[in-house]
C-alpha cells in the first residue's frame, strides 16, 4: 500500500509499505478514505517530539471503511463506514473507566504520561497513523463509531480530533454567561474553540494569532473580534485595555509547541529542540486573563520542561486545566451540534490533497502558503 | 472595571447574541456539556468486553517505560529500533523514566542519528532520498502563492540544508584526504 513516510525533520514521502495485519484480536484494518494533517503533525514534522523514527507513518485524524476485522470484534463488520478518534484506548483500565479515554494506561508502553495516539511518534505508543491507504484499529470495539449516513465525510474527518478538541477546550474553560474568552491561535483548533465559546454562553470571543488570512476566518466562520498580535508593542497590556484592565476571564491556548511572538523562546524550543514547547501562547493566556480566571490549555507540548510562568498563575490564582481530549466522549453531544447547524467543520477546509503529493501537503501547512488553514488527505486507494 | 466592583458591561446582550450566532448558549447549563463532571465512573460505557485485554504477542522485544509495570496488552510495532539510534533508544528507555531531562535528549539525539542512518541507507537503496522532493519545496512557486509568514521561517531553509551541507563538507574533506594519501 502507499503510506506517507517520514524521513528526518522537515521531509517527508509517500512509500510502499505492507498492508498492516491483525496483531490482537480486538484489532480491525481500516481502508481510509479520507485524513487531514493536523497542525500539531507539523510538531512531528519539524522534528520537535522525541521519539519520532524515520519509516513511520503519521496522520491520527482519519475515516474510513472497515476491510478487516480480528477474531474477538464484536461491534464492526467489513464494509462499515466508521470514524476514529485520534485516541486509541482499551476502555477498561482504571483512566477509561471514568471516562479519560485519553489517558488510557493500556495503549502505550513508552510513556505513562500520555495515552495512545495514531501516528504521533512512539512516544503516544508506537503506531502507524491514517495517511495511508490503511491502517491498523486497536480495540475495535471501543474507539471508532459508524459514521452517520447524513453527515458529510470531511465533517467527519475533523470530528476525530479538530472540532473535538477546539469544543474540550472551551468545555474545560468552565465558560458562565456572559465571560470574555480569547483564545490564542487561529488555526483549526482555535477556530473551532471560539465557535464552541458562543454555544457554551460566552458574552465576547477575542481570537489573536499574526496571520491576517486565518483572522479573517476568525471573524466570519467564528464571529470572533480579533486582533494580530504583531501589530501592538505588547498584547497583554492591549488585552488588558480592551477589557477595562480587568483581563479575559477565559482564556484558551490553541497554538502549543512552536508558538511564534518571542524570538528567544521560539528559536530556543522550535527550533533547537531544547524545550518542550515555546510557552509564548499560554504566557500570554496566562497574564491576560483575570485573576481568578481559567486557562484552557488545548495546545500540544512535547515532554521535555518548558519556561512556564507559574509565578504569575500562582499570584492570580488561576485555574489552569488541559488534557488531550476523549474524543468519543464529545462525540454524540458534537452529532447534535454538527446536525443542527450551529457547527459546520469543513468551512475551514482549504486543501484537498492527494497522498502521493503529501510532501507539498506539509510544506504547504507548515510554511502557511496559499492561504492554507487545513489540509485534507486523500489516498487513492 | 477591576478598580470597582462591577464587570464591564457587554456590548451585546445575551438576546443580542442568541439572535445573532446559530446556537448560542446551547450548551449553557454544564449539564449539557460531554467532559462535566470530568470524572464518571462507568467501565462498562466504551463497549469493551473485557476487564484487563487480551495481550498482543510479543514478537520482538518491546522497549518501555520503566514507570509501567509491565508491557502494555497492546502496543505499536512501527519501526522496531535498529542501528545505532536503536542501541541509544534502548539505553534511554531501560535507564531514565519519564521524569529525568535525560531520557527525552538522549531521545531526541537518537531521532537525529536515525536520520543519518535513514539517508545514508538510502543510498545503498534503489530510493536515495531527495531532498528536493522530500522537503515539498516545490510547492513555493506561482501554483501556491507566496509564504504569510516569511519572517517566522527565516531558521528553516537553515536547519534543514545545513545536515546536507555538513555532511558533503565532510565527504570531501575525505575524499581529499584518501585521494592525498593515495598519492603520496
Amino acid at each position: 500500500m502507499q503510506a506517507m513516510v517520514y524521513r528526518g525533520p522537515y521531509r517527508v514521502r509517500v512509500e510502499e509499505k505492507d498492508r498492516p495485519s491483525i496483531e490482537h484480536p480486538n484489532d480491525a484494518i481500516v481502508r481510509v478514505t479520507r485524513a487531514a494533517i493536523c497542525g500539531s503533525d507539523l510538531h512531528l514534522y519539524h522534528g520537535m517530539m522525541p521519539d519520532t523514527r524515520v519509516g513511520s507513518t503519521f496522520g491520527h485524524e482519519f475515516v474510513g471503511v472497515v476491510d478487516e476485522v480480528g477474531s474477538s470484534v464484536q461491534n464492526l463488520k467489513v464494509g462499515d463506514r466508521v470514524m476514529v478518534p485520534f485516541n486509541i484506548f482499551c476502555g477498561t483500565c482504571f483512566f477509561c473507566a471514568r471516562g479519560l479515554y485519553s489517558n488510557c494506561h493500556n495503549v502505550n508502553p513508552n510513556a505513562t504520561a500520555v495515552g495512545g495516539i495514531y501516528g504521533y511518534s512512539h512516544t503516544t505508543g508506537g503506531y502507524d497513523g491514517g495517511q495511508a491507504e490503511y491502517v491498523r484499529v486497536p480495540f475495535a470495539d471501543v474507539g471508532p463509531t459508524l459514521l452517520p449516513d447524513w453527515m458529510d465525510e470531511e465533517d467527519a474527518v475533523l470530528l476525530t480530533d479538530a472540532v473535538a478538541t477546539g469544543y474540550f477546550g472551551a468545555q474545560l474553560g468552565d465558560i458562565k454567561e456572559g465571560d470574555v474568552v480569547v483564545v490564542f491561535g487561529a488555526g483549526p483548533v482555535g477556530q473551532y474553540a471560539a465557535a464552541s465559546s458562543w454555544l457554551m454562553g460566552a458574552g465576547r470571543v477575542i481570537v489573536i494569532d499574526h496571520l491576517d488570512y486565518r483572522l479573517e476566518k476568525a471573524r466570519t466562520f467564528a464571529h470572533a473580534e480579533t486582533i494580530n498580535f504583531t501589530e501592538h508593542d505588547d498584547i497583554v497590556v492591549h488585552m488588558k485595555k480592551l477589557t477595562d484592565h480587568l483581563g479575559a476571564d477565559v482564556a484558551i491556548d490553541a497554538v502549543g509547541a512552536e508558538a511564534d511572538g518571542n524570538l528567544l523562546q521560539h528559536v530556543t524550543a522550535a527550533k533547537l529542540k531544547l524545550q518542550g514547547g515555546s510557552p509564548i501562547a499560554l504566557n500570554w493566556a496566562i497574564d491576560s486573563v483575570r485573576k481568578g480566571g481559567t486557562v484552557s490549555v488545548m495546545g500540544a507540548y512535547g515532554p521535555m520542561f518548558s519556561a512556564v510562568k507559574f509565578g504569575d498563575a500562582m499570584n492570580k490564582g488561576l485555574t489552569l486545566r488541559m488534557n488531550q481530549t476523549p474524543v468519543k466522549r464529545q462525540w454524540p453531544r458534537l452529532f447534535e451540534h454538527v446536525r443542527n447547524g450551529y457547527l459546520k467543520p469543513n468551512e475551514i477546509v482549504t486543501h484537498r490533497i492527494p497522498l502521493e503529493h503529501i510532501a507539498e501537503g506539509y510544506h504547504m501547512f507548515s510554511a502557511k502558503l496559499d492561504g492554507c488553514i487545513k489540509p485534507l488527505i486523500v489516498p487513492s486507494a | 472595571m477591576a478598580y470597582t466592583p462591577d464587570k464591564p458591561k457587554l456590548a451585546e446582550t445575551s438576546e443580542q447574541l442568541r439572535a445573532r450566532i446559530p446556537g448560542w448558549g446551547a450548551d449553557l447549563d454544564p449539564k449539557d456539556r460531554p467532559s462535566v463532571p470530568r470524572e464518571v465512573f462507568d467501565p462498562s460505557f466504551s463497549g469493551a468486553h473485557w476487564e484487563f485485554p487480551e495481550r498482543q504477542p510479543e514478537n520482538t522485544p518491546r522497549e518501555r517505560s520503566i514507570e509501567h509495570a509491565f508491557l502494555t496488552p497492546v502496543f505499536g510495532t512501527s519501526c522496531p529500533p535498529k542501528g545505532l539510534s536503536g542501541v541509544i533508544r534502548r539505553y534511554s528507555y531501560a535507564k531514565y523514566s519519564e521524569g529525568r531531562a535525560a531520557h527525552w535528549l538522549l531521545l531526541l539525539a537518537a531521532d537525529r542519528v536515525d536520520t543519518v542512518e535513514g539517508t545514508l541507507r538510502s543510498f545503498v537503496s534503489r530510493r536515495p532520498d531527495n531532498p528536493v522532493t522530500e522537503t515539498g519545496i516545490l510547492a513555493e512557486g506561482p501554483r501556491h502563492g507566496r509564504r504569510a509568514d516569511r519572517g517566522h521561517h527565516l531558521l528553516d531553509p537553515i536547519i534543514v540544508a545545513a545536515p546536507w551541507v555538513l555532511g558533503a563538507a565532510l565527504g570531501v574533506a575525505v575524499v581529499r584526504r584518501v585521494a592525498g594519501r593515495s598519492r603520496g
